[in-house]
């Protein structure tokens, strides 16, 4: 499986390069954030800092505290300790809606959709954020209701377009394969039109093809919008051929940070994260 | 008039005498989106200028690879402006099919749908050293190519424009100077028995049999048309490009292709043109819905499709339909073929046809019975598309209809059909002994299908000629009509007869596998795989039962005896069928001559390994063991009957 991902004869590389040579600047600079639950230290000091249309990664064993960091970025959880600021200003104590309105979407490791409603109004649902019209007005709709309306359709239906999901646009997303779910997620994330896409592991439970679309898409979003994405993700393969940089986390801790290359090359990540042997050993999701 | 027009000329007529109708429309970000005849005129000149800036003339060639989108079409006709010729080609050719056809025609311009065409070509480019350009429609995911001789099609029309303000009328000069019997289109035959041949044809050719078939059927301009074929089908250059400029009805695009069932129903278009494949297609998912739908609905369904069929069956047996008959027909026009009509999305169908290869009289009749005006059509890509069309009132399964006006057909002495046309093709291009071939001298072309005209003056294809055979015993036999018969089973994607010098009749049988798993699903049959699902000794037996319902309508020699459950689909980057999903027959036979064998032998099983190749052309062997089956039916029956 693994094989034929990387074998998909797909022109990476130059998308890289490209994002590469984007200006370096803080865009998000997470400084020695802690979390703990109870006696556990789910994240402790970790620091981190993402280049505005970067794409980065942070990787690690199972209950590293990937998730943990990236609720925190998101607001889902305050940090005991630390500070998070998103161009400049402070986010560490914003609550998760005020941190989405200012351009901070994600994805769920556990797909977190309306399985009753269709994909199209999944979607929609996602632009409410950048509604202005009160609730009178959309009673109304009529006016400055109706125009608003039109244009988030117009846009929700930009990204059903990007992300090839026309087919499907009335259909309920309880109905839709796993892979497609995931789709309809991270359409909806993008509605908020963001400045960072954090994603969860957005290719947990795929098979290959889909785990080739899925990055696709990422790179993408990346080129397209320009936007910086936050990577969770577990198979190393999709990891090392997207990412710009890669943030490992070993137990709450972070043990190593570079670009693909040299984290591959680290030996505290081999022993630490790929079990002692070599990184074409894999961890495959 | 057309007789004297090239396709682009026809165009500036449309743009210029009824410039503000729909010519196209393509659903675009949820809404259909028209544009008028005077929009696609400008968008064609504006490109053509590029392709002039950019030193493509006369004679030059100019492919487009991608689903039906409308610059693709602007594209070719800006070629055609210039003198150029287009050369269309199947989106899903894998890599190496797609090397051939470029280096063959020597194209030096590819415009290519998005970024999986172009990664496509630029893995080629080494192999294609007339290719000067490639330009690209989406260009998602593109905006870091740097390549110099990559250009996004807007990129092209601008620079077009600069161009054109250098050169006034620079186009208007060429398309004048166009000329009937210059060559317009390559059409790449998907070819089933060898490598594909470039038939080349004129604005001519392509224009005469659009212009006959177009008066035989009132084709008027206010059809509205959905382009949902493969471009390089001769078929879809015939109509979305030569009847509708020549008539100038709407040509619409679908969304993406999984939305044209979608797309049909939304529409309602008042004509179709699809190969027999499409129609079966339709059928199976037909049934599927109506075996899912809950007790009433299904039992009005079975009810109401047997009382079509019968008063069908009464017609076509030139008997009265009883008044009962008639009554329930009425009460199932409400009820039932209404509805149906409106789901596939032919309610406002006048007439829709089928063409490319024969269709089994069973899916045509039930089109029929359920009252949409499906027909036959006959032709070939060497005879630019068409050559005959039922007339409304004289439609049965087994005729292709009447020869069109300005076209001869004659049956050689073995059988085979004869066609003189407008239509005829200048030559397969750099091949001039297989040209030879395929006419006569005195400029009949050889259809290669075995066929007679019967006394109403209709001509009636049997098969492939050289596919004709005959059992060991001198019983004659025609594949083709009886995998047509056992296709009417919606568990049945693909069969290939067996036979010819045999003591019988067999077959290879890929089973459908949308229908047939929703088939083990409701026998809680439990499966892991496609080719877990084929072994299963209950799928044999449900296959068997069609097989038999099949002989049933068969004479006692031509019965299928035995056959075998292929564990995959028949597929085209196999070499099994052709993009048009022709089976190729000799290929087949070679391929999985170890499973005829069996049939033919004492063997109840059989080792099997075949290749099969991946999307991305990667190939790996698929090594299995086949169990032949025995069709049940006595032999001493077969006997007594012979």
């Amino acid at each position: 499986m693994r094989a034929r991902f990387e074998q998909g004869g797909i022109a990476w590389p130059m998308a890289i390069e490209a994002t590469h040579s984007l200006p370096a600047e803080a865009h998000l600079a997470v400084t020695q954030v802690s979390k703990r639950f109870g006696g556990v230290r789910a994240v402790e000091d970790v620091s981190i800092t993402v280049s505005r249309g970067e794409i980065a990664s942070v990787i690690g064993p199972n209950g590293a505290g990937k998730t943990s960091l990236l609720n925190m970025i998101s607001g889902f959880y305050k940090p005991d300790s630390g500070s998070i600021v998103f161009d400049g200003a402070d986010i560490t104590r914003d609550r998760p809606s005020e941190i989405a309105a200012r351009g901070i979407a994600r994805t769920f490791q556990n797909i977190a959709l309306f399985g009753g409603m269709t994909v199209l109004d999944n979607v929609m649902l996602g632009r409410h954020v950048r509604m202005k019209s009160g609730i009178l007005s959309s009673i109304v709709y009529w006016g400055l209701a109706q125009r608003e309306e039109v244009a988030h359709r117009a846009r929700a239906e930009e990204l059903i377009d990007f992300l090839g999901l026309q087919d499907l646009r009335r259909q309920q997303t309880a109905a839709l394969a796993y892979g497609l779910r995931k789709r309809v997620e991270l359409a909806r994330a993008l509605a908020l039109d963001p400045k960072i896409l954090l994603l969860d592991e957005p290719m947990g439970g795929m098979n290959s093809e889909e785990k080739e679309d899925m990055a696709r898409y990422i790179l993408d979003v990346n080129e397209q919008w320009g936007t910086t994405v936050i990577l969770i993700e577990h198979d190393m393969a999709v990891v090392m051929d997207i990412s710009d940089r890669v943030a490992v986390l070993d137990r709450g801790r972070k043990i190593a940070e570079g670009t693909p290359a040299e984290v591959q090359q680290n030996p505290e990540v081999m022993r630490a994260y790929l079990g002692g042997a070599g990184p074409e050993a894999g961890v495959g999701a | 008039m057309s007789g004297a027009a090239t396709l682009p000329q026809l165009l500036l007529r449309n743009a210029e005498t009824i410039g503000d109708r729909p010519a196209l429309r393509e659903k675009h970000l949820g809404i259909w989106q028209p544009c008028t005849w005077r929009r696609y005129w400008h968008e064609v000149r504006d490109f053509s200028l590029g392709l002039a800036a950019h030193g493509f003339g006369r004679g030059d060639k100019l492919s487009v690879i991608g689903e039906n989108r409308p610059r693709l079409y602007f594209a070719q006709l800006a070629a055609q402006s210039l003198g150029g010729i287009a050369v269309p080609i199947y989106q899903d050719a894998i890599a190496s099919e797609l090397a051939y056809v470029l280096d063959h025609a020597e194209t030096s311009v590819v415009v290519a749908e998005d970024q999986e065409q172009v990664d496509k070509i630029l893995s080629l480019q080494a192999r294609l050293p007339h290719l000067k350009l490639v330009v690209y429609d989406d260009g998602r995911g593109l905006n870091h190519y740097s390549y110099p001789f990559l250009a996004s099609f807007a990129a092209v029309q601008e620079a077009g424009r600069k161009f054109g303000a250098d050169h006034p009328d620079y186009v208007e000069h060429a398309v004048a100077a166009g000329r009937p019997e210059e060559l317009a289109l390559f059409s790449y035959t998907s070819g089933t028995t060898s490598r594909p041949k470039g038939v080349m044809l004129t604005h001519a050719n392509l224009l005469l049999p659009a212009e006959a078939f177009a008066a035989a059927e009132k084709i008027g301009p206010r059809e509205e048309h959905l382009a949902n074929l493969p471009m390089a089908w001769i078929g879809t250059s015939l109509l979305s490009v030569a009847l509708h400029l020549l008539v100038g009805f709407t040509c619409n695009f679908p969304e993406k292709p999984e939305t044209v069932e979608r797309d049909l129903r939304e529409l309602g278009p008042t004509i179709g043109l699809a190969p027999p494949r499409f129609w079966e297609n339709s059928l199976t998912a037909l049934t599927v819905r109506a075996a899912d739908a809950s007790w009433l609905k299904r039992n009005l369904f079975d009810y109401f499709r047997g009382v079509a069929e019968r008063a069908q069956q009464c017609a076509g047996d030139g008997r009265a339909v009883p008044p009962g008959l008639r009554l329930m027909r009425a009460l199932g026009e409400v009820l039932i073929y209404g509805p149906v009509r409106d789901q596939l999305g032919w309610r406002r169908a006048r007439v829709v046809y089928t063409g490319g290869a024969p269709l089994g009289a069973e899916v045509f009749r039930f089109f029929r019975a359920f009252g949409i005006n499906l027909k036959q059509v006959y032709g070939a890509t060497e005879l630019s598309g068409l050559c005959s069309v039922q007339r409304d009132a004289e439609v049965d399964p087994d005729t292709v209809g009447h020869i069109l006006a300005g076209m001869e057909v004659r049956i050689a002495e073995e059988g085979e059909v004869l066609v003189r046309s407008p239509g005829i093709f200048q030559g397969y291009y750099k091949q001039s002994e297989a040209t030879r071939e395929a006419l006569t001298g005195e400029g009949w072309l050889k259809t290669g299908d075995a066929g007679y005209i019967d006394k109403r003056g209709q001509l009636v294809i049997i098969d492939r000629a050289r596919d004709v055979g005959k059992l060991a015993d001198g019983t004659s036999l025609a594949p083709q009509f009886i995998e047509n018969k056992l296709k009417f089973s919606p568990y049945v994607g693909e069969a290939v007869v067996f036979g010819a010098a045999r003591p019988f009749v067999a077959v290879i049988v890929a089973i459908d596998p949308t229908t047939v798993g929703k088939w083990a699903e409701r026998q809680r049959l439990a499966y892991t795989s496609f080719q877990d699902l084929c072994s299963r000794p209950e799928v044999r037996d449900l296959i068997a039962d069609e097989i038999r319902r099949c002989n049933a309508a068969l004479p006692p020699a031509s019965r299928i005896r035995r056959f075998v459950v292929l564990n995959k689909e028949f597929d085209a980057d196999d070499d099994e069928i052709t993009r048009t999903r022709k089976i190729r027959r000799r290929f087949v036979a070679e391929k999985y001559a170890a499973v005829v064998d069996a049939m033919y032998g004492e063997l109840p099983e059989v080792e099997l390994s075949a290749e099969i190749t991946y999307e991305d052309g990667r190939k790996a062997m698929l090594r299995s063991r086949l169990t032949v089956a025995d069709i049940d039916a006595p032999a001493e029956r077969d006997l007594a009957d012979a």
